[in-house]
């Protein structure tokens, strides 16, 4: 069942591109039926795996290596394919009415359902690299989702920036995994994260774990990294609701929290996750605020939230942490589904520009609301229980950082305001106060249709209920995945209602009342609170993390840059130096090692000996061709016309088939007599395209061909007498021959005398295959690029 | 060209070509040949049927595209690996049949032949492509 839901939605990726064509607005719904029947499935995991049990499948898939294809369900991955499956459904649907009529969503849905697979593939895996394939498949996948509006410039370079930033993250875990997989001596997650004490007895765990987590920040937005979310709102709607918030931004936290039992009691651990977490808490909510376009606000608070989760695994508070994820999921994916319809049905992105949309549109209204208010912690919704959780785990962390537990909650409750100010700025500007702009909306507004309300319907539903009837789902589902992260078996019971947190009175519930009447005050005074901060936006910009990365990111591959200066300099245009510089490091590195080496000389003095004693005869034959090679080679260089120079050319290949002849290589004649054949013909038709010669070379131009010529040709009669002078095991040649045609009869053969043959179509066969494949891409490129010189003849640089 | 002798031949010619260039590629695994070869061979032929007749005479007898040819000669190699693995050997692995025909003997017939045709597909196509989108041009 667990792959095959996995596998189920892959093949629908593949697929989902021809069904659109057969069956159009209708593929939604066929599409969304697979991730359904995945989150029937895992609910009905739920209550098992929230009293500490666990399922762990695999097989076989790289032994050698010790990878296994294994995939195990416990409670933190089942809470996290329940939203990557159930949040997956709702946007399925919802894009399938958000995209109607667009032409491209057939690719969109192929791009989209790839992204639930290879999510869902990563909160299931047990195995690090097996992990790792699917966290770069997230990558490239959120790549083309964030590019889906591809013929916008900001659309590619966000998605780009996207892309580099995670993928390099990415490349770092992977040493950071391979690093941990040599310490621990095995891949496998769950053996890695049983066994904390062989890592903390290795002096390279300090190693992988900073390389692990960059990558599990860059994919979370930790500050600094945290400037690709807000940049990659340039997605569809759809997509930033689902991978931007309730799921693939999340795979950081994920894996922070499936590691976290390997190094808990780690003080850098603990110190550097509520470092970060607290930084981009602080600094992601303080932005949103100053936010007035709907997905940027939500973006941003994004940011904050993930701060949230990474800080509160790093204090030591498992509990909060889960709530956190399970509430931020709820709500956040919620409010972006409205982002959208208020666009789709509105035209209009700027919160500021909003207002009175209760009554033209009252059901995405109210669920905007709730979910706003859940965002602000108002009891008694699931918001608000993660936020008292979070008070909770700052006051009293007991696995972190004991000394300044005041800083913590203090951050906490400035950001819970922030926080509130975006919880309104989101769920009640927009709806239910009046608008402030003259004229109309760019569109007319009206309420979304029933397939794009589905989704938020159901998230704020739990939104409540999760608060209300906590036992229903929220606790089996925290619990569980609290345990799952403390790497204990049996769950921690704690109060999760919301109900019994809010009427019994502590200090979390002080400082969260604190930061809800100073976020709604905050928020009435949002004008000139975001006058006064207007300046810090300067020195924000200098600071800008995203600036070093746009420096960066230009000197390699910008103008002007490393890359430009190299290409300049090594592929300039000009054949005759893409030549020169591919002879000239051939000659530096091949000759070098051969001399390097040694015995070059000796092994030309061997070979004079061997070659003097045979017939006269069959000496002047060879001193006959040897003779007409060299003078074509130097009547070539002397040739002053294409043509000519081409005929002259011939003549050596010719000479050289024949020289094969006599040596008994009929095989290798053959095709040298086809081939030279063949490039005559193509130097014909090529030589018909250019130009004649206008310029000649200059005499020291001349002189420093001449040079690099005899270099390489020293070289290459090098290498002959040198493999003349080892004596190589002969081994293989003695099995291809037995293998080829046996001496008992009934063996396994190949059955061909022909061994030239039989090596490549039989022994070597995958290369052979390999090669030929080359030649038909090399093909497909020859042709496109002759193609498109026809098409616009001013692009005549091409050829 | 406008050559009535070399028409007149190249008429002639090609089909005595084609089948030398495929004698060549069956004979391959006994003797100097295969599928290279063979191809390449072809693959002269072919071209010397443009320089008779122009280049569109040459697509017409070739009637479905080149980029075709090339899928299914890559196609033919693949799938002549695919025996082996269902017969639990590595991919590519060879197989091979056994018959007796009549007055000549047993005559074997097995994957790699599958996969050398796929070569002399491949080769084929892929020299054409490229010699013949050059040759539009002039």
């Amino acid at each position: 069942m667990i792959v095959g839901t996995l596998a189920a939605i892959f093949l629908l990726a593949l697929l989902a591109p021809t069904l659109h064509r057969a069956m159009g607005r209708a593929t939604g719904y066929v599409l969304a039926i697979a991730p359904l029947v995945g989150f029937v499935y895992y609910l009905t995991q739920m209550t098992g795996v929230g009293a500490g049990g666990a399922t762990i499948v695999q097989w076989a898939w790289a032994d050698s290596l010790g990878v296994r294809f294994s995939f195990r369900v416990d409670a933190l991955s089942t809470l996290f394919a329940l939203l990557v499956t159930g949040v997956g459904t709702g946007i399925v649907l919802y894009a399938n009415s958000y995209l109607d009529g667009h032409p491209k969503r057939g690719r969109f849905f192929g791009y989209l359902m790839g992204f639930m697979g290879a999510m869902l593939g990563l909160v299931l895996a047990d195995d690090l690299i097996l992990l790792f394939i699917f966290w770069e498949l997230t990558s490239i996948t959120s790549y083309l989702l964030i590019g889906f509006d591809h013929e916008r410039e900001k659309a590619r370079k966000s998605a780009l920036q996207a892309l580099v930033i995670t993928g390099l993250g990415g490349l770092a875990m992977l040493a950071g995994m391979v690093l941990l997989g040599q310490i621990a001596g095995t891949y496998s997650v769950s053996e890695i994260v049983a066994n904390p004490s062989t890592l903390a007895a290795s002096p390279l765990t300090l190693g992988a774990m900073i390389l692990i987590l960059a990558g599990a920040f860059t994919k979370s937005a930790q500050f600094p990294f945290h400037f690709w979310l807000p940049n990659a709102m340039e997605a569809p709607s759809p997509v930033s609701a689902y991978l931007h918030s309730s799921t693939m931004v999340k795979a950081g936290v994920y894996l922070v929290a499936r590691m976290n039992p390997a190094f808990a009691d780690d003080p850098a651990w603990q110190w550097t996750l509520a470092g970060f977490g607290g930084a981009t808490m602080l600094l992601g909510s303080y932005l949103a605020t100053r936010q007035t376009y709907y997905k940027k606000v939500l973006a941003y608070t994004t940011v904050g939230s993930l701060g949230v989760m990474v800080m509160l695994i790093g204090l030591g508070a498992p509990q909060a942490a889960a709530a956190y994820i399970l509430a931020h999921a709820l709500f956040k994916g919620a409010l972006f589904l409205v982002a959208g319809i208020v666009d789709h049905e509105a035209g209009e992105k700027d919160t500021e520009r909003m207002g009175g949309l209760f009554g033209t549109m009252p059901v995405t209204a109210i669920i905007a609301l709730v979910s706003g208010l859940s965002m602000a912690g108002v009891p008694p919704l699931l918001g608000f229980v993660g936020k008292e959780l979070l008070l909770k785990g700052s006051l009293h962390a007991h696995g972190g950082p004991q000394e300044a537990l005041w800083l913590w909650a203090a951050i906490a409750t400035i950001s819970g305001a922030f926080m509130g100010v975006a919880g309104l700025q989101a769920g009640f500007r927009p709806f239910f106060m009046a608008r402030t702009v003259e004229g109309e909306f760019p569109k007319h507004p009206h309420e979304a249709p029933p397939p794009m309300l589905i989704g938020p319907i159901v998230l704020t539903a739990l939104t409540i209920v999760g608060g209300l009837v906590p036992a229903l789902f929220a606790v089996p589902l925290i619990n569980g995945t609290a345990a799952s992260i403390a790497g204990t078996h049996e769950p921690e019971l704690a109060k999760l209602s919301a109900i019994y947190l809010a009427t019994h009175p502590n200090m979390a519930l002080l400082l969260s009342g604190v930061a809800l009447t100073v976020g709604v005050a905050l928020f009435l005074a949002r004008g000139p609170w975001r006058r006064i901060t207007a300046p810090l936006d300067r020195f924000a910009s200098l600071a800008g993390c995203e600036r070093l990365y746009n420096v960066l990111f230009n000197g390699v591959v910008g103008p002007n840059s490393l890359a430009t200066f190299q290409t300049r300099l090594l592929q300039n245009g000009y054949l005759r130096v893409y030549v020169q510089v591919t002879v000239l490091t051939t000659i530096l590195l091949a000759g070098g090692l051969l001399f390097w080496q040694g015995g070059v000389v000796e092994s030309f003095r061997g070979a004079i000996p061997a070659k003097a004693n045979v017939a006269w005869t069959e000496l002047l034959f060879e001193a006959l061709l040897v003779g007409m090679i060299c003078v074509a080679a130097v009547a070539a260089t002397q040739m002053r016309g294409r043509l000519s120079t081409i005929a002259v050319l011939g003549v050596v290949g010719y000479s050289s088939a024949v020289i094969f002849v006599l040596f008994g290589a009929p095989d290798v004649a053959m095709t040298q007599f086809a081939v030279e054949t063949l490039t005559v013909i193509i130097f014909v038709f090529v030589v018909y395209h250019l130009p004649r010669f206008a310029v000649y070379s200059s005499k020291p131009a001349k002189f420093a061909d001449a040079a690099i010529g005899i270099a390489f040709g020293l070289l290459m009669a090098s290498f002959v007498v040198s493999s003349f002078a080892t004596t190589a095991d002969d081994g293989i040649s003695w099995f291809y021959n037995q293998a080829a045609l046996p001496d008992v009869p009934g063996q396994h053969a190949a059955y061909g005398r022909n061994l030239v043959n039989v090596i490549l179509v039989d022994f070597r066969a995958l290369d052979t295959l390999g090669e030929i494949a080359v030649l038909g891409l090399a093909a497909v490129g020859v042709y496109t690029l002759l193609r498109l010189r026809q098409d616009s003849p001013a692009q005549g640089g091409l050829a | 060209m406008n050559s009535i002798i070399l028409r007149t031949a190249t008429r002639f010619m090609l089909p005595l070509l084609i089948i030398f260039s495929i004698i060549v590629l069956l004979r391959g695994h006994n003797q100097p040949g295969g599928g290279f070869v063979g191809g390449l061979l072809a693959t002269s032929a072919f071209m010397l049927y443009a320089m008779a007749f122009g280049v569109p005479a040459v697509y017409r007898i070739l009637r479905l595209p080149l980029t075709t040819y090339i899928a299914v000669g890559l196609g033919m190699a693949l799938v002549s690996g695919l025996p082996g693995l269902i017969e639990g050997s590595p991919f590519l692995y060879g197989q091979w049949v056994g018959f007796t025909v009549t007055g000549f003997g047993e005559l074997k017939i097995g994957t790699p032949l599958l996969f050398d045709i796929g070569v002399y597909l491949t080769v084929l196509s892929v020299c054409l492509l490229i010699l013949l989108t050059l040759a539009e041009d002039s």
